[in-house]
């Protein structure tokens, strides 16, 4: 069965691209998958300024004595932890990917509300831009967290137009959770039942489901917080009788599923990646799906992990740390699926099965430390340290962006209609590989041997391990520019892709071309098989005499 | 469009069930019962919800999709009251001798 | 491929390209809408969370507070809201039969309703104003063992009734869209969505005034 097209039919044929220019025809576009463009350049513009505020610190923490005194450092670091955040890591995959590909995998024509989701792109423009608006007052230093009283109550720096932009970008998460909801349950493809969705439809969905259900409570504890700042009444303020904790038990009740939003569609791509790569369907496919469901219910039930040593009632705790153990299970799960997918399966080297590899083992890691810091017993001894910093880089950063980075790559071909240079991305892969690990390995060590996050200046005899980290953040840097500046060319000079390169299954590669047309398919396609029917297609190479 | 309409009356009489209920709260908060004024306050605010939701809303002629979207949201805004009082509830709670 | 030149189109008004027919899109916009009802009931929800955590804190302080709130106030605004979703459920009613000057009507009503409640929250928060509770440099408070905790408690009043008042003044917004729309021919009885769509919300924000109203009107008011 051909899925190939003339390489010059391609070109020439209507698509999303070339259907209409100008930049209105942008700005005002319904269409899903130039709305999955218009974030993919905003969201890498944030990234390059958190990441600016990233070399910032780690220059400071090159020397002992530093760079800045501690209210600038303050700084530096609330705004990374703020903009990588909520306007990186939220949006990343569900905003580009998700927006391109939940309806084309679908078998769909665009997503349930087109209108909603172009607003969904203003209004993370817009808190964006409101807190860049901050940033270039003066910026925050509360932390990403804004834990209270201080940011309350004692900081003077632009807390309360910070809070504005977070809560904006906020609806602008919601917006997207629910359209992916609403377009998963109602506009699937005749024969696209449940148990036949691409497990990064499932992925999404679950990750939508977190983003409706937490994101509305931290919008309201901005609000009290915003409130606060300005009337005083007290409600965080333990001097006139209010909690501090009560405002972190508020918090964390979103900023933990967070983490999952930030996760859960880089395992979705992780899946794509490994079953393609592996010439195999998913071992356990029902196991995986239901496991981002699972992660997605039992991450609300975790958020006191953060509270251990805040005041919270040591039985709270009890529960709080037992359930975090729990939560671990589903995404075990999905680790062990992908290895088993992999055994005795095809496998090849492409660029996205290295991004793949990097998360599997990247990810293991920052997961079981998870469970160190789950263990109350662990966590008195090494919360607030680097210790939890390398953590949650190495599942975010070892994790997810390399999960981004993989899709990003994978799904290059049916984005733009082009090849990247695989040699090169294999390079950049393997730099980002080494300087990810060089830059947070040695945050483990420091973060257990008492070296506390957040602080300026630090003890001579933390030292060279620091220098590891910012010279390994050097080298991560370089495999971050790389890609930016390969896949640029690419978008205009790189050979022209057929329509399904790297011989996928899924509607998206078979079924839409590449790039796609406005619509996304020519015919309305009915489903019939199995998702990742790898097999199905060797059985028929074998009777065709290979 | 695919979907029955409901009577005048039947709305008349939610509507008037809504009235007597909100006299009554406010009737029965007139009187020192203690603790139990709580409890049939939150009672009767659940009735009244229970009736807007089923009736006005029209969730007992919903899809079972919409039902579920329904719990979920009652059910989640549990765990975020639950979770968060269980904290301040065991506070003053003291391990006895011998327990951990 | 069903697309705007197709016959479908025709006989399925306000059918948008993407849908296969007016069943999906209508199903789509009320789990669309019920989504965003449960991000409503989460939104809403920490400041219920917040409100019983500091009740159970200071029941002394609570109870000295409560004797400020107007239940008089309180209750008749609660019987307007009721009357007005009452109302607006009328008003869906009509659209579901194709009767223009109905809808009209009782969007009307739904709308001078929501304006009355709208009234009366500023008397009580006028009210309040005078009394100086309202949370800030000009907050006194008349029993001074609690002054701190009454201030923080009368923060979420405001907090609460604040944010519900928003949403009405959204919800009123909305209906003044839809009575405009009405008057201009844009329902039909095959096709009214907007008007059930925004009856789901002020029905949702009439169910938040019914909590909050015992919550902060009528408990602790007896001690």
């Amino acid at each position: 069965m051909s899925t190939t097209l003339p390489f010059a039919a391609t070109q020439a044929q209507p698509n999303y691209l070339n259907v209409d220019y100008g930049w209105k025809s942008w700005l005002f576009t319904t269409d899903h998958k130039r709305i999955a463009l218009l974030y993919l350049f905003s969201i890498t513009a944030f990234f390059f300024v958190g990441g600016m505020f990233a070399v910032g610190m780690r220059m400071n923490l090159l020397t002992p004595q530093g760079l800045f005194d501690h209210d600038t450092y303050n700084k530096l670091f609330t705004m990374h932890g703020i903009i990588m955040v909520f306007f990186f890591l939220v949006p990343s995959i569900p905003a580009t990917l998700g927006n391109f590909l939940v309806p084309i995998m679908i078998g769909a024509r665009d997503l349930a509300f087109p209108r909603i989701n172009l607003i969904s792109w203003y209004l993370y423009i817009i808190g964006g831009l409101v807190a860049l608006g901050a940033v270039v007052q003066g910026g925050v230093d509360t932390g990403w967290t804004f834990y209270a009283p201080f940011s309350s109550t004692y900081s003077n720096t632009h807390v309360l137009i910070t809070a504005i932009g977070v809560f904006i970008s906020g609806f602008s998460s919601i917006l997207t959770g629910l359209n992916f909801i609403v377009t998963v349950h109602k506009m699937r493809a005749p024969g696209m039942t449940w148990n036949r969705l691409p497990l990064f439809v499932w992925g999404h969905y679950a990750t939508s489901l977190i983003q409706v259900l937490g994101t509305p409570v931290v919008a309201i504890t901005l609000v009290l917080l915003a409130l606060e700042r300005l009337f005083h009444a007290g409600i965080f303020d333990p001097n006139v009788g209010g909690d501090p904790v009560l405002f972190q038990h508020l918090f964390w009740f979103y900023s933990h599923p967070a983490v999952y939003i930030m996760i859960l569609p880089g395992m979705a791509v992780i899946s794509e990646i490994v079953t393609c790569f592996s010439r195999k369907a998913i071992f356990g496919y029902s196991f995986v799906a239901i496991s981002s469901i699972a992660i997605a219910v039992l991450g609300f039930l975790v958020w006191g992990h953060h509270l251990f040593v805040a005041g919270q009632s040591m039985y709270a705790s009890i529960a709080f740390s037992f359930l975090s153990f729990v939560v671990a299970i589903p995404s075990a799960i999905k680790v062990f699926n992908w290895t088993a997918t992999m055994y005795r399966g095809s496998v090849s080297y492409d660029t996205p099965m290295l991004y793949a590899f990097g998360f599997i083992g990247l990810f293991t890691i920052g997961g079981l430390t998870g469970l160190f810091l789950a263990t109350m017993a662990i966590d008195v001894h090494v919360t607030d340290t680097y210790f939890v910093i390398a953590h949650f880089h190495y599942v975010m950063v070892g994790g997810m962006v390399m999960a981004y980075l993989g899709g990003i790559h994978f799904w290059f071909p049916k984005i733009s209609g082009r090849m990247y240079p695989e040699g090169w991305a294999k390079f950049a892969a393997l730099v980002v590989f080494v300087g990810f690990n060089l830059t947070f390995f040695p945050q483990f060590i420091l973060g257990y041997q008492g070296m506390p996050r957040r602080y300026a200046h630090y003890p001579p005899e933390f030292q060279v391990l620091n220098v590891m980290s910012t010279a390994g953040a050097s080298i991560l840097a370089m495999g971050y520019l790389i890609p930016m500046i390969y896949l640029a060319w690419a978008w205009r000079n790189g050979p022209i892709a057929p329509q399904n390169p790297w011989r996928a299954k899924g509607l998206e590669w078979e079924q839409s071309p590449t790039p796609p047309p406005t619509f996304n398919f020519d015919r309305q396609p009915v489903v019939t098989e199995p998702a990742y029917n790898y097999s199905g297609e060797e059985e028929e190479e074998v009777e065709l005499g290979g | 469009m695919n979907h029955h309409v409901v009577s005048v009356k039947v709305y008349a009489a939610v509507f008037a069930a809504l009235l007597a209920l909100t006299l009554t709260t406010v009737a029965v908060s007139k009187l020192e019962l203690g603790e139990f004024n709580f409890i049939v306050a939150i009672t009767i605010a659940v009735i009244k919800a229970t009736l807007v939701i089923l009736f006005f809303m029209d969730v007992r002629h919903a899809t079972d999709l919409t039902k579920l979207f329904v719990g979920a949201g009652l059910f989640w805004l549990a765990i975020l009251l639950v979770f968060l009082l269980s904290d301040y509830f065991s506070r003053g709670w003291l391990p006895g001798p011998g327990w951990l | 491929m069903a697309d705007s030149e197709t016959p479908l189109a025709v006989h399925e008004p306000e059918l948008r390209h993407h849908f296969d027919d007016s069943a999906q899109q209508f199903e789509s916009s009320v789990l669309g809408m019920w989504v965003f009802l449960v991000t409503e009931v989460l939104f809403f929800g920490g400041m219920f969370g917040a409100y019983t955590v500091y009740r159970n804190l200071y029941p002394e302080a609570f109870a000295s507070t409560s004797h400020f709130m107007n239940v008089t106030i309180g209750a008749i605004n609660t019987a307007v809201l009721i009357f007005s979703s009452f109302t607006m459920v009328l008003s869906v009613r009509s659209a579901q039969l194709g009767q223009k000057k109905a809808l009209i009507i009782f969007l009307i009503l739904t709308l001078i309703l929501g304006c009355v409640f709208l009234g009366f929250k500023y008397v009580e928060y006028h009210e309040k104003w005078v009394d100086h509770h309202v949370p800030g440099p000009s907050f006194r408070y008349e029993d001074t063992r609690y002054v701190h905790q009454a201030q923080i408690l009368f923060f979420l009043y405001f907090a609460m009734t604040g944010m519900h008042a928003i949403h009405m003044i959204v919800g009123a917004g909305l209906l003044t869209a839809l009575i405009v729309m009405s008057a201009r021919n844009r329902f039909s009885a095959a096709w009214y969505t907007p008007v059930e769509m925004i009856g789901l919300y002020w029905h949702f924000v009439d169910v938040v005034w019914i909590f909050l109203f015992p919550l902060l009107y009528l408990i602790g008011h007896t001690k």
